[in-house]
This record gives structure tokens, C-alpha cells and sequence, in this order.
């Protein structure tokens, strides 16, 4: 059952008018799924109800076996590596040929390349951190640039050849930058242009390493997602951020979660409540010789990386689109939705009225109960008819 | 069949066509054998209770722990053949049979007033009273011809579904 092909936006403005008055504090709480998701799934006709009525379950039926065939959420996050095309008897040695060259002179050059930008890196970074540390503007810029040039030797590790379209982004204060979500090199590609703020999810190992010294400088927050008392601590420290004068600019991923550049889903509404103004971000990777999404379910970060330094290239367009203000009568989540709309639009994404966040726990009741709420009314109703 | 392999063969593909009374074509047993791969996710050969309710659309259907109790554990080919009442290549009969047994929860061929009052119960919740579920039930049955007290038999449902055509159709995506 395919459920992209529904409108999320169907008249339920009521309903969502309900959702934002109630949850007045700003919270990054994941959007109610049955705000987006028409919940008249079960044909309601207006004759008298009979017993066929009732023992016709077929439609409820038609729609789990629609889930179990297919669904929309799984695959958001299928990885779809590009089509092999070693097939025949002088293909398959240019191949091999191929793999013995990116292995053995592509990646120890990459690796050489990595290794020198880190030295160079560390050895500008510790000083002007150390040095400077009354000086901040100063000290500020040259970890930006410093930051900004880190990433650019991270792409050319990768070789990555990424085209970027529109206006450069500058740091100006009550706005904020949203972009979807495939990888973390998401993030090294938008940085190695404008070194943004960013808000991740804390990570172990050498990854959380790296977030706690040198992102920390940048000004990035933090975020757990298991921890449900976090989400204020975080929707402050944004409005913080966003409000201050000379933060750099702050990029969220409103998807919460990689997904794999095929589809979009839901964004969450916290990036959009801010009261800056929103400056959308389309990101799509060419799987021409490689699949930039990265499984988290199946690799490590560190594997990931790995595979990508191993590849031909990493190929990708950028788009800078315009800022986008919420519109009067506009609620946050319209807002998101209306941007997400954007952003698949200029990337060629298919918008699936999921929360990423389904990826690590089920979706609440509150989707049933209004199912069996509009079934349970029209049975009464059908009861009333003669 | 092994549920270590990740590629059926021909036989494998016939042997299961064939317990499904052929209702699937051969392209459409392959695209379900990589969604059953895709769904059990630690190859454990059958797809468990996790498993299923990571489908969200699947978590969030009314019947969910009724479908979900007749094809827990099941392994490929019987996985087949509990789709194929969806198959556009299905009978009437055979899909009244699949509507029976989802009522018929303890397999006994009979459906009693109970059973109808457990379905019902899981499609409308705490919306409608108890008293009044067992109310409206017993309403349409009288005016069907039917005792409170009566069983239903297969036969049973078939008089009464079987008439008016039912949409019981999922389409098979095939690459």
C-alpha cells in the first residue's frame, strides 16, 4: 500500500490547530501521525447497517496485507546501491582493474591526503585554542576557516565533486538553515563552504570525540534522543543560539534521521518554531559510483566512511533555495510540511507522511484510536438510518 | 528451503506456486521472497513480532494482533499462502475463507456470537460501550436471520459476503 500517493495536507486544519494550542512550550516533540494521515480509511457509506457490514472487514484486511507487501517507511531506508556493471568479458577486468586502483593507489593517497590535513589542521587549531583564548573574534574566525578547511580535505578524501547552486549563506542573526538528511557527511559537505552550528545526536567513539573539542568551537549542540527530558534543554539552547548575534549560522536536519535520498519524511516541527526565518537546503547524492546513504542499522560510521574513501567519487548538487517565513495563520507544522514540500520538490524526493524517529520505536496509539473513533461513530449512525 | 540461502531456485519457486494453488505468478513469488528477506531481519527463516510491528502501517491497523497470531512463525512458503486470499488471482470463496478464519479465532469452524463481538471490539474500541457493541450486534443478526446464540459456519458467511463482491486485492510490486 503505497501511502505516498495521499495528500498529508487533507482538510484536518481543525485538528491541528487543536495540536499546537495544547503543547504551548516549545518542544521537538515527533508530530502526531494522524494529523497528517486521512483516518477515513474504512469506506463509510450512509445506508442502514446490516450484518454484512460488520463481517465485512475486508478494507482493514486489504490495508494490513497492503503493509506486510510493501510500505512506505521501510522503504525510506532501503539502500539502493548503484547498478554493478561488470558483466561481460572485457568489462570485467576493466573492473578489476578498477578496484585495484581504488584500493591501492586511490585510497593510501586519500588516506595520505586526510592525514595531512589533519596535521595541518591540529597543528593551526591547538595554538589559536590555546593561544587566543582572550582574543575571541579573532579566535572565532580562525577556527571557522580552520574548521572550513578540515572538511574541504575531508570531501577530497572522497574525492567528492559537489556542485553548489544559489546564494552563499550568510551569518545573519533569527535565521536558521534546514536541510534533508542522507548522511553525516552531510554535514562535512554543507561545512566545508560556511561553517555552520549544527545540532546532532551525540555519538560514541571517535565520532563524539571529535563532536565534544573541535564542533564544540563552531557552536553545535547536542542532543539525546532516548532522553525525553532533553528535548526542552535543546529547544532552549536553539532559541538561544538562534537569537544570539554572533553564532554562526545554525543547520538542523529536521528529519531526525538519515534516510536514503529516495523519499523524504516528516520533519519535526522544532526548527520551525523558532520565530527566525527558515533558509532550506536541498542535498541529492548522484549513486552514480556510489550510494551516499548511510545504513546505520547495517554499517558503522567508520565503515561507511571506508567505503565511501574506496569509491570513484562522491558526487552531489547542493541547493541554496530561498528563505521561507512562516505565513500568517501558518502553523509550525504546516510551515515544516510547506518546506519539506520545497526541498523534495528541488531534490526530486517523494514526501512519505512518516516520522523518521518509527526508525527506533513504534507510532503511538493515538492513530488507532481515531480509526476506531470514525468507525465506531458511523456504525452508530448507520444504526439510527432505516 | 533453507533459510540460509539467499536465492531461490526453480524448484523452490514451482514447490511454493504449487501450496498456493498458483495464485501468484513466478515474478511475483520472487518479489515477495526479497520482502520476506527485507522483514526478517535476523534470516531466522520466519518473521517475528518485532519484525512486523516495524512496519508502521502494519502497527497501526485495527487487526493487527489477529493477522499477526496466523502468521507468526510461519516460514516462506506458508507466508505465500497466507497472501494469496490477496491475490487478484484469488476466488470469492477463497477470500470468504480468509475473512472466516480471522474471526474464527480458535479454529474450530465455528464462529460464535463472541467471536463477533472480538472483532468488533478491536475495529471500534473504547468508542462504543460493551452493551452497545453486543446491542448492535445482536440487531443485525436477528434482522439477518440469526439467533444470538447461533454459530456460524463457513457456509454461513459465504450466503452472506458472498453476494455483493468483495475488494480484497493487494498488488505484488515487481521490479
Amino acid at each position: 500500500m503505497v501511502i505516498s500517493q495521499r495528500n498529508p495536507l487533507s482538510s484536518r486544519t481543525s485538528k491541528m490547530n487543536k495540536l499546537t494550542t495544547s503543547s504551548s512550550e516549545l518542544d521537538l516533540d515527533r508530530p502526531n501521525i494522524e494529523d497528517y494521515l486521512p483516518t477515513d480509511s474504512i469506506p463509510q457509506p450512509h445506508a442502514k447497517l446490516r450484518l454484512r457490514d460488520l463481517l465485512d472487514i475486508s478494507p482493514t484486511l486489504t490495508e494490513a496485507a497492503g503493509a506486510i507487501v510493501d510500505d512506505s517507511f521501510t522503504r525510506c531506508f532501503k539502500s539502493n546501491p548503484p547498478e554493478p556493471w561488470n558483466w561481460n568479458i572485457y568489462l570485467f577486468p576493466l573492473w578489476c582493474l578498477g578496484v585495484v586502483v581504488r584500493y591501492g593507489i586511490l585510497f593510501p593517497g586519500r588516506v595520505l591526503i586526510l592525514t595531512i590535513g589533519w596535521i595541518i589542521f591540529l597543528s593551526c587549531y591547538i595554538p589559536v585554542h590555546v593561544l587566543l583564548k582572550g582574543h575571541d573574534k579573532l579566535r572565532k574566525r580562525l577556527e571557522r576557516a580552520l574548521v572550513e578547511l578540515i572538511c574541504s580535505f575531508f570531501v577530497a578524501s572522497w574525492t567528492g565533486v559537489v556542485k553548489y547552486h544559489g546564494p552563499r549563506p550568510c551569518a545573519r542573526p533569527k535565521q536558521v538553515f534546514v536541510a534533508n538528511h542522507t548522511s553525516m557527511i552531510d554535514f562535512i559537505v554543507l561545512e566545508q563552504m560556511t561553517a555552520f552550528a549544527v545540532i546532532m545526536q551525540k555519538h560514541p567513539g571517535w565520532v563524539g570525540l571529535l563532536q565534544s573539542t573541535i564542533l564544540e568551537s563552531v557552536g553545535c549542540i547536542w542532543f539525546n534522543r532516548s532522553e525525553a527530558k532533553d528535548r526542552e534543554i535543546v529547544a532552549r539552547k536553539l532559541r538561544e543560539h538562534v537569537e544570539g548575534t554572533d553564532n554562526n549560522p545554525l543547520l538542523i536536519f529536521p528529519e531526525g534521521t538519515c534516510v536514503n535520498n529516495n523519499y523524504t519524511v516528516m520533519f519535526k516541527k522544532g526548527a520551525f518554531e523558532l520565530g527566525a526565518t527558515v533558509c532550506p537546503i536541498a542535498i541529492k547524492y548522484n549513486k552514480i559510483f556510489v550510494d551516499a546513504f548511510w545504513n546505520s542499522r547495517k554499517q558503522s560510521f567508520t565503515t561507511h566512511l571506508l567505503q565511501l574513501m574506496t569509491s570513484w567519487a562522491v558526487v552531489c548538487d547542493v541547493w541554496y533555495l530561498e528563505p521561507q517565513n512562516m505565513k500568517p495563520g501558518e502553523t509550525a507544522i504546516e510551515f515544516a510540511e510547506r518546506v519539506r514540500g520545497i526541498i523534495s520538490a528541488r531534490a526530486g524526493l517523494k514526501m512519505v507522511p512518516w516520522d523518521g524517529y518509527l526508525k527506533y520505536s513504534r507510532p503511538s496509539p493515538k492513530h488507532r484510536e481515531s480509526k476506531q473513533k470514525s468507525f465506531a461513530e458511523s456504525v452508530l449512525r448507520r444504526l439510527e438510518e432505516k | 528451503m533453507g533459510n540460509t540461502s539467499s536465492m531461490l531456485t526453480q524448484y523452490d519457486i514451482e514447490e511454493v506456486q504449487e501450496h498456493c494453488n498458483n495464485t501468484f505468478s513466478q515474478q511475483e513469488i520472487v518479489s515477495l521472497y526479497q520482502r520476506f528477506c527485507q522483514l526478517d531481519r535476523n534470516s531466522g527463516g520466519f518473521i517475528s513480532a518485532d519484525e512486523f510491528l516495524s512496519v508502521p502501517e502494519f502497527a497501526v491497523n485495527l487487526l493487527s494482533q489477529r493477522l499477526f497470531r496466523m502468521v507468526d512463525g510461519l516460514n516462506f512458503k506458508e507466508f505465500v499462502a497466507f497472501l494469496s486470499a490477496f491475490s487478484s488471482r484469488a476466488t470469492l470463496q477463497h477470500k470468504v475463507e480468509f475473512i472466516f478464519k480471522v474471526y474464527d479465532f480458535d479454529g474450530n469452524g465455528k464462529v460464535a456470537f463472541s467471536d463477533l463481538l472480538d472483532v468488533l471490539r478491536d475495529l471500534t474500541g473504547q468508542f462504543i460501550s460493551e452493551q452497545q457493541r453486543e446491542l448492535v450486534l445482536t440487531h443485525v443478526l436477528e434482522e439477518a436471520g440469526y439467533k444470538k446464540d447461533s454459530l456460524l459456519v463457513l457456509s454461513d458467511f459465504t450466503k452472506i459476503l458472498g453476494n455483493t463482491g468483495l475488494k480484497m486485492e493487494v498488488e505484488i510490486p515487481v521490479d
